[in-house]
This record gives structure tokens, sequence and C-alpha cells, in this order.
């Protein structure tokens, strides 16, 4: 259990709870990617370059770390954008993340 | 109506160097892109990062692989539409096909070769009431392909990103008004364009609008006023405006090529790995729009592609035609 990130995913008003593995080097993008959540494009394979991995954080323990200027760019050029909005392939899902809750768009 | 021997749906770096393979076929192509410009995702998402695995290429610019593969291209005269997005394809008689545009342009070739990468990169659209019935030269667009048609024009550009910037700039010279429309408090887009901008607003050659949301157009026939809210005063403001351009972005959506009766899988086409030929004979899928065992959707595979779909098309077209490849270090590039 240790090993696990508790990821909850709230899509078309439903909730998800899933046991992710954060010894696997993945980002959350890569994470919703195989799990084929269609919404998470991630076109530019986690470069923070195209804004199609867009989520929303509604919870999250500890805290991510803050956006990056390249992440918050890139989060400007979408149309509708949150206090909490995130891009899925910044956020690792390694040893410092233990619970989160995301919502996608 | 536009003809030749081969249609290229989609500039990015496959359907570029598709024109080379063929040309040297002596085939000839005419492509069309629905972005301004060639270059697919190179060109849109990644201009500035360096490409490690083009063969031949310690590094290269991405922007900087397709100015060399229009370059290439360059011997074969190829023509281009940009700006406009393929919708139908259509048999016309045994062989040929007819291909037509959003804008009504259409194009007769002999074979067809579907380059669109991800797809079609479409605009993100802002929701403000009714902006759609103002489309299609009412007043409303998401790309800008000619800045002479803003000339003297009352504009108004939504977004932060470094396209809104650029543009407002650029069009300050050019429209009789530029507003600029930005939710945020400040700009994060590239600092030298922020700062020109600013400039330009503090001597009024344009107006920015931050903490501020279109809200919704109006118009008789064509857009005549946008309102835009001020998220942090609560009042509602309105602009007169013969244009507005929302710049959000760009994202690619498989779009129409999902019509046309092609074997689809997973918003990508089937081919035949002898040649990259589809389940209608005489249009070939290649580049990332394409799918089959062990796919990898690189450039250099692409390429291979390209190279092999060159060789079947030239067949389709000719079928008695007998022909040996050449080296290019035998036979050279003869130009059309
Ligand atoms: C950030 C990033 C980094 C990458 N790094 C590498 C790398 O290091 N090495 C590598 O080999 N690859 C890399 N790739 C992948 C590479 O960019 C693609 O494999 C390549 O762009 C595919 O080229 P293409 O010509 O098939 O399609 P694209 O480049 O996607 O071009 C397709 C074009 O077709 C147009 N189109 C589609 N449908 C229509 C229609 N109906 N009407 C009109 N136009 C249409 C689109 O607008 C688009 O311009 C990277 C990709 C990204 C996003």
């Amino acid at each position: 259990m240790e090993k696990d990130i508790k990821l909850t995913i709230v899509h078309n008003d439903e909730e998800v709870v899933l046991e992710v593995p954060n010894d696997m080097g993945l980002n959350l993008m890569e994470f919703l990617n195989a799990n084929d959540y269609e919404q998470i494009e991630g076109t530019c394979g986690g470069l923070a370059l195209c804004a199609t991995c867009h989520v929303r954080v509604l919870e999250c323990s500890p805290s991510l770390d803050e956006q990056s200027d390249d992440e918050f760019a890139i989060l400007e050029t979408l149309p509708v954008i949150y206090d909490n909005s995130r891009l899925s392939c910044q956020i690792k899902l390694n040893k410092k993340l233990k619970d989160i809750k995301i919502l996608i768009p | 109506m536009i003809e030749t021997d081969i249609a290229i749906i989609g500039a990015g770096p496959v359907g570029l160097f598709a024109i080379f393979e063929t040309g040297l076929l002596k085939l000839r192509c005419h492509l069309v892109d629905y972005l301004p410009q060639a270059g697919g995702q190179l060109s849109e998402i990644y201009p500035k990062k360096p490409i490690y695995d083009i063969p031949g290429f310690p590094t290269v610019g991405a922007q900087e692989l397709v100015d060399n593969l229009l370059k290439q291209a360059e011997p074969f005269k190829p023509s281009y539409t940009f700006g406009e997005r393929i919708e139908t394809l259509t048999k016309n008689g045994e062989k040929d096909f007819v291909l037509s545009t959003h804008l009504g342009t259409t194009i007769h070739a002999k074979v067809i070769v579907i380059a669109g990468g991800l797809g079609c990169f479409e605009p993100r659209k802002p929701e403000v009431i009714n902006l759609d019935k103002y489309e299609n030269g009412k007043g409303v667009s998401y790309m800008i392909l000619d800045p002479e048609k803003y000339r003297g024009k009352k504009v108004v550009l939504a977004g932060g990103g470094d396209s809104a910037l650029d543009w407002a700039i650029f069009l300050a010279d050019i429209a009789a008004e530029v507003t600029l429309v930005h939710r945020s408090e400040s700009f994060r887009a590239a600092p030298h364009s922020v700062n020109t901008a600013l400039k330009l607003a503090e001597e009024k050659k344009i107006t920015v609008l931050l903490n501020s949301n279109l809200q919704e157009v109006f118009g008789v026939d064509n857009l005549d006023i946008v309102t835009v809210l001020n998220t942090k005063t609560n009042e509602i403001q309105k602009i007169d405006a013969d244009n507005l351009i929302p710049l959000f972005g760009l994202s690619p959506k498989l779009g129409p090529i999902g019509n046309w009766g092609l074997n689809i899988e997973k918003n990508a086409i089937e081919v035949n790995t002898d040649d990259y030929s589809t389940n209608i004979p005489g249009i070939y899928a290649i580049g990332d729009i394409n799918t089959y065992k062990n796919k990898l959707k690189l450039i250099l595979c692409g390429f291979h592609e390209a190279a092999l779909m060159a060789h079947s098309a030239y067949k389709y077209i000719n079928p008695e035609a007998k022909y040996t490849m050449k080296y290019t270090t035998v036979s050279g590039v003869s130009a059309f």
C-alpha cells in the first residue's frame, strides 16, 4: 500500500478511485492516457506545449509544487481555466504524492 | 478548380517529403492544409525545439527541418492551399478523385495521399453567446490568414498567449482600432512581446483590457458589437467591432477524414504496409494518420512510408509503364 497513491478521478459526474503505483516514473497525463481517458490527449508527449491534458486539482496532499512559468503560459492559452487548473503532464506520480483528487473537464 | 496528379491532405513533414518522392517520378502535387502555414505539428506545437532522431542530423530545429523540406520540394513546383480544411472526398469516374474544402475550393486528382497527422488543427473556441452566428466571413475568425483583411477595421483579439500579443502588435499599424481582451491581471507570454504590447497600450495605439472575459456578440448580419465583462468590477463594456479573433490555441481532431469510407481504428487509418495504401484503391495514408502493426509515430517512419507510397502511386497512375528505381546520385533532381 505504501507504494500507492490514492487517485480520485471525477469525470462526467462520476467518481472513480484508483490505487496508482508511485515508482513507475509516470506523470498523471501518461497514466490517464493509458487508462483510456480520451479527453486527455497529451499531444506534445509531456513537454507542457499543447494544453491537451488540462485537469482541475480538487484536493491534493501534500500539496503540489507551484506551476512553472512554462506550464502557466500554456494554460493561459486555453479559453477557460480555473484557479486549480493544471497540466496533468506536469504532475509526477512519485513518492512525494499520497492522495490526489482531480476533475477532468 | 485545381487539377493535379497527386493531392496531398496535410502539409506536415511527411506530406512535404511526399512531394519530393513523387516529384522524382515526375508526378505533380497540390497540398492542402487547414493551418495557415506548412509544417504540421512541428511549426504549430514545437517550432523552437531540437529534434535528435532525423538520420544524418545529430540535431535539427523543428522549424529548420520544415524550411529544409520546403526547399527540397521546390524543384517540383508544388502548389498549396492553406487555411482550408478538406471536407469531402469523392470518386470522379473510374479512377480519379475530387476533394472539396470547407470554403468550396475543389481539387481533381488521380491519387489522394492523406498525410493528416493527428488530424486537423481546430481552434479552441471560448464560450461566448452567439459566437457561431458570426463565423464564416461574418466577423468571427480563429486564425489570421491575411492580415491585410483587417486594414481600417475595428478588431477585438482575445487571449493571453504569444499569438494574441504578437497579432495585437502586428495589427496595431493596420487596423483602425485594436482591443486585446485578456482574462488575467498580467501576461505570461514572451517578455519582449508583453513589453511591446504594453507600450503600444500606453501610447493609445491599442487598448488592453485585463481581468476581462468575452461575453456576447451582436450584429444584424455581420458582427457589430462585442461585450466584455470585467471580472473584478463586474462591469460590462460594449466594444464596436468589425472583427473578433479569439486566439486560444489549436488542437488536432481527426475531423472529416473519418467520414470517407476508409477503415479507421482508434482515430487512425488502417493501411497495407506493402505501399501504405488504404482500403480504397488510389488513396494512400502516410505519417501519423495511419496505423499498422508496430506503427511508430515518428518523422523518419513517415519519410519511409512516403517513398513506398510514391512508387505504388506511380504504378496506379501509369499501370503500363516500366520503371526502375534510380538513385538521386545517378539521376540528379530534374526540376519541373
Ligand atoms: C512536442 C512534440 C515533439 C516531437 N518530437 C519528435 C521527435 O523528436 N522525433 C520524431 O520523429 N517525431 C517527433 N514528434 C512527432 C512528429 O512531430 C510527428 O510524427 C510528425 O509531425 C508527423 O508528421 P505528419 O506530416 O504525418 O503530420 P502532422 O505534422 O500532424 O501534419 C498533419 C497536417 O495535416 C493537416 N490536416 C489534417 N486533416 C486535414 C484536413 N481534413 N484538411 C486540411 N488539413 C488537414 C493538419 O492541419 C496538419 O498540419 C513530436 C511531436 C510533438 C508534438
